[in-house]
């Protein structure tokens, strides 16, 4: 490895430090990284396009496993817009349960965060006892909703499931112990001699390059820019609620850790403000069936930043047009940025920072043929016929059972 | 020749060190899941782990060099085992000995890091290769601070053999609180050299998957792992007959047990810093290194320099 001698190494799309397929391709000299290309799409799963063939209800189902962790975001986003064209007025007391739930997932997104982090900076026992901490705020949930993950609260006019009041009073006292321990951890986020060195100066955006990049959530407010949709635009139950939005002027890792660690404590004020001021009422009001036509854009500030959706709807009982941009596309473009002349060690961390989730980014995949670099682009209509072809030329032929499903269809 | 044979290869030698490294590394994973409140694995798992790699298939990569990629570990191991005919375990008198065999077992203890360079150099894997570099930069961090506190030690005994120094200690225990310094120091350098968080970093899993063992599978790789177990126990008993020269001549059997506490104590020492520490950055590792433990052992030096006079 001579000196002058800069080599590429592949970060991804298998490795052990991703959570996730995506290809970082690292152009190396020694230790220090010369340049990094990011290359999304290995998560490609078409579902922008699934939901314009499924109704709404169906849609939000879909919609919430766009991410295991956000799952709620991005349910709530959807259905926010989808409530938002059909005029529909929220009962009070889902608009608090939905507030409720978000927050329990900000905690466990954030707890789990603080555990990735540690181990890409090799402290596994900070991963240890941050997701032995989360099982509290899990078992939470499975009491609230019934499920760990994809909690399946949210429908169309309100959410499904009431709290009781037992169960209202256990979280309170879950919040306690979470608020202990949490307390601990900012204890430890600010002295804890290797994690302030592996931590501060890395990672570096600042103020002004954050908002040229557009970046959002934690990333954004690590770096001095009070940006948060709970407070820009409220929605559901936050306009009621009082709580302070963290910024930190650090604009490097530090900063987003100790962001991230005081959102938990705004959480758990939150979270009993809810519970204490927990309107009467209707979880929910009933909805058509066909949402009428409009369209409409719905922000959400998930765990990791901005969420939007955008529905479009035709006056039928599927949407037309269905589209989300999920908070790691935008803090993406920052990751670039932040690793320029930046060591290999610190690759991990900085892009865990960010605390992406691949899989909800990806939505589309542009495959580029490698020896040619030469690339197509295919409508609707092209892709389907070339897709009709290309089984046919393997011997299946799907028009023979496409007739009998549509004779079955008429006769029902 | 029998018994001498019996000594290298079964007790005190190759057959008991397996054992009792890989019971070392038992304990050393339980106490390490116990501080991060995990159960932790049973005790037959180091066991379990090594018979079970023993019985994979061998995969050496087409584009490396077959015979470094194979001899590495073999060779690792051999000067691992060999450094610790050296070292004085319960009584003063080690299975071999002569004047400056404390500058042989140190030099041998730096042989296994060399060949995982080389291992992990002739893999061709890039993060083998990578790894490989950043165990050797790290090997000329960490190694220097070692020698010095070794020596420093031996230098207060006025000899290079290791069995006088123990001798020496052995006949004044309290001179051996004057290298306290000395100890913190070569335990922080252990630490490095078995390549341990903090200083995990030729091996940093997120950064580089598995550094220069990247490529390593099946027997070779067992007998990766089991070098570093016994390199493991022999750096500690190192430690424990330049640092920890008490409880000798109690006869075997007590003798014996008292060492094994040592060694067992040596290894809580080392899984605590593992527990407490996050991983460091290779510029972070050296730059502590000569910073903060060369100068202190150069003071640690001088200072027994001055005890030295004031004692003869």
């Amino acid at each position: 490895m001579h000196d002058s001698h800069e080599f590429k190494i592949p970060f991804g799309p298998q490795h052990p430090a991703l959570k996730e397929p995506e290809g970082f391709s690292i152009a190396l000299k020694g230790e220090k990284i010369m340049g990094v290309e990011v290359r999304l799409g290995y998560n490609h799963r078409g579902i922008e396009k699934a939901c314009e063939s499924k109704t709404y209800i169906q849609a939000m189902y879909l919609v919430e496993r766009v991410c295991g962790i956000c799952s709620h975001s991005h349910s709530t986003c959807f259905i926010q817009a989808v409530e938002e064209i059909a005029g529909l007025v929220v009962p009070k007391r889902a608009l608090y349960l939905r507030t409720l739930v978000g927050e329990l997932e900000r905690i466990h997104s954030h707890l789990l965060w603080l555990g990735v982090a540690g181990h890409e900076i090799g402290f596994d026992t900070l991963l240890m006892y941050s997701w032995r901490d989360r099982e509290v705020v899990m078992d939470i949930l499975a009491k609230i909703t019934g499920n760990r993950v994809n909690y399946g609260m949210n429908t169309i006019g309100g959410v499904r499931r009431d709290i009781f009041p037992l169960d209202a009073q256990a979280v309170l006292k879950d919040v306690d112990i979470l608020e202990e321990r949490t307390k601990y951890y900012i204890e430890l986020a600010l002295k804890e001699t290797t994690i302030i060195k592996r931590l501060s100066g890395v990672g570096v955006v600042s103020h002004e390059d954050a908002i040229k990049l557009g970046a959002v959530g934690p990333t954004a407010r690590a770096s001095g820019i009070a940006r948060d949709t709970r407070k820009d635009d409220p929605y559901a139950a936050y306009g009621e609620l009082k709580f302070d939005v963290i910024t930190s002027d650090k604009n490097d890792v530090y900063g987003r850790t100790i962001v991230r660690v005081l959102e938990l404590m705004e959480s758990y004020k939150i979270i009993r403000q809810v519970i204490q001021n927990l309107p009467e009422g209707p979880i929910t009001v009933k909805a058509p069936r066909k949402i009428p036509a409009g369209e409409a854009i719905s922000r959400y500030e998930a765990p990791r930043g901005e969420d939007v959706h955008y529905v479009k709807s035709n006056g039928t009982e599927k949407p037309e047009r269905v589209k989300m941009r999920a908070p790691t596309l935008a803090n993406v473009q920052a990751v670039k940025h932040m690793l320029k002349d930046r060591y290999l060690a610190d690759m991990p961390i900085v892009i865990a920072a960010i605390d992406p989730c691949f899989s909800c980014t990806d939505r589309l995949i542009w495959v580029e043929d490698v020896n040619s670099k030469k690339y197509d682009v295919m409508n609707w209509g092209t892709l389907h016929a070339y897709s009709v072809d290309w089984h046919r030329q393997h011997g299946i032929n799907f028009s023979k059972l496409n007739q009998e499903l549509a004779k079955k269809m008429e006769r029902a | 020749m029998v018994s001498t044979f019996f000594y290298i290869l079964v007790f005190p030698g190759f057959l008991f060190l397996s054992l009792f490294s890989l019971a070392a590394e038992f304990l050393d994973r339980r106490i390490y899941a116990r501080l991060q409140n995990r159960v932790g694995p049973p005790w037959f798992q180091p066991f379990a782990d090594f018979i079970k790699l023993l019985g994979k298939e061998d995969v050496v990569p087409c584009e490396a060099n077959a015979f470094m990629f194979t001899i590495a570990p073999l060779v690792s191991l051999t000067a691992a085992v060999t450094a610790f005919i050296y070292i004085p375990l319960w009584q003063i008198q080690p299975l071999c000995s002569f004047q400056g065999d404390l500058i042989v077992v140190l030099y041998l203890l730096t042989i296994p890091t060399l060949a995982f360079f080389i291992g992990g150099w002739y893999s061709t894997s890039l993060f083998a290769r990578l790894g490989s570099v950043r165990s050797i930069t790290q090997l000329f961090a960490y190694e220097v601070p070692l020698f010095m506190s070794v020596l420093s030690s031996a230098m207060l005994a006025g000899t290079w053999a290791l069995k006088d120094v123990m001798a020496f200690y052995h006949q004044h225990p309290a001179y051996s609180l004057f290298n306290i310094v000395g100890f913190g120091v070569a335990l922080i350098a252990l630490l490095a050299k078995l390549e341990k968080a903090p200083f995990d970093i030729p091996e940093a899993e997120t950064e580089i998957v598995a550094g220069c063992f990247t490529e390593y599978s099946g027997r070779l790789f067992a007998f990766l792992k089991l070098t570093l177990n016994i390199e493991m126990i022999v750096g500690c008993s190192l430690i424990a007959a330049v640092f920890l020269p008490f409880g000798l001549g109690l006869g075997p059997v007590l003798g014996f047990f008292v060492y094994v506490a040592k060694i067992l104590f040596v290894v809580f020492l080392l899984a605590l810093a593992r527990t407490v520490f996050a991983r460091m950055r290779i510029d972070q590792m050296i730059n502590f290194c000569w910073k903060y433990m060369v100068p202190l052992m150069l003071i640690q030096l001088f200072f027994n320099l001055i005890i030295k006079q004031f004692l003869s």
